[in-house]
């Protein structure tokens, strides 16, 4: 296989990683919206912890993101 | 990866170009010419001055502005009341800066002001800007941990109640958490920000292309790009702000285990 070939396999097996990010950032909305609904009156106070989870899962699909873009870009 | 006659280069947005001075005007080896990135960092602080300036009339009955600055205050107040405590309110000053320059940026760059042929530069795009602000956070967390905790600043890296065989590993593992922040603070702004915009880029040249390619391509494939450009769009808003709030939340929260330990 040519190297570009592989170059752009690689970027695109990277986007399977943005596709998990989103799983990972819908559980974390989702989870805290049906929460939330059981108990409104504590959902305020959780917002913060809300998005440090958001955060922290949409890192890892940036990160995927980086890959792609330095296997398209730079390598 | 150079753009063919006719494509829309999705990079060519963050090019980096001098406008005032030249390529040769250098210090110790750095070029120091005006950019149109230092130009939108100019840009952002006017127009956050003039929006902190035009709130600071201290009324008694405050009008709109006045609301929505001191809205804007309050809230960083409440986040770091809700964070670190009262030891927190110190740092309103330096993460409400933080917080309304981040958003200002995010929002000034996403302006479409392309229609009138001025092209913004969303500088927080670039890894070395958010780096440096990272930085910045970062050396706040360090000065003041241990400026306040001296070496017992290192028992952040032993959780309490850490069994004893157990320390030889998680101290490293912590140590590297900790060392990794700053990175990962930036490149969390730096790639939300990237990746918004290229996506922009890549469906308005769908938009362009399609619409180029005849009557039945740009119905099929320019007019649903166009819509889902237009929804993208609104998105971005969105995630301006969200990564604002977040690099100052995160900020706030690293400040804390400097302030308080744990």
């Amino acid at each position: 296989m040519d190297a570009e070939a592989a170059k752009l396999i690689g970027a695109g097996l990277a986007a399977i990683g943005a596709g998990m990010a989103a799983i990972g950032v819908g559980n974390v909305f989702g989870s805290f919206l049906e929460s939330a609904l059981r108990n409104p009156g504590a959902a305020d106070g959780q917002q913060g912890r809300l998005f440090i989870g958001f955060a922290a899962a949409e890192l890892l699909g940036l990160l995927a993101f980086v890959v792609a873009m330095i296997l398209i870009f730079v390598a | 990866m150079a753009a063919e006659e006719g494509k829309v280069d999705p990079m060519h947005q963050f090019h980096i170009e001098p406008i005032l001075g030249s390529q040769n005007w250098e210090i110790a080896g750095f070029n120091i010419a005006f950019t149109n990135s230092s130009m939108w960092m100019m840009i952002t602080a006017i127009v956050l001055f003039l929006f902190v300036w035009g709130g600071m009339k201290r009324d008694l009955v405050p009008g709109r502005w006045q609301v929505m600055v001191e809205s804007s205050t309050g809230f960083i107040e409440d986040m770091l009341d809700a964070n670190i405590g009262k030891e927190g309110k110190k740092y309103v000053p330096y993460v409400f800066s933080l917080f309304m320059f981040i958003l200002f940026a995010n929002l000034l760059g996403l302006l479409p002001l392309g229609i009138i042929g001025v092209h913004p530069f969303t500088f927080t795009s670039h890894f070395t800007v958010t780096g440096v602000l990272a930085v910045i956070s970062f050396a706040i967390v360090l000065l003041v941990g241990f400026w306040k905790h001296g070496f017992h600043f290192f028992s952040l890296f032993v959780p309490h109640g850490t069994p004893l065989p157990m320390i030889p590993i998680i101290f490293p593992i912590e140590l590297i958490s900790f060392l990794v922040r700053p990175f990962s603070l930036a490149l969390r702004l730096f790639v939300a920000m990237m990746a918004g915009h290229v996506l922009l880029k890549v469906l308005s040249s769908f938009v362009i292309d399609g619409t180029n390619a005849g009557i039945g391509f740009g119905l099929l494939v320019g007019l649903p790009s166009f819509a889902l450009m237009i929804g993208i769009s609104a998105l971005e808003i969105l995630v301006a702000g969200i990564q604002a709030y977040v690099f100052a939340l995160l900020t706030s929260l690293y400040i804390n285990d400097a302030e308080n330990l744990h």
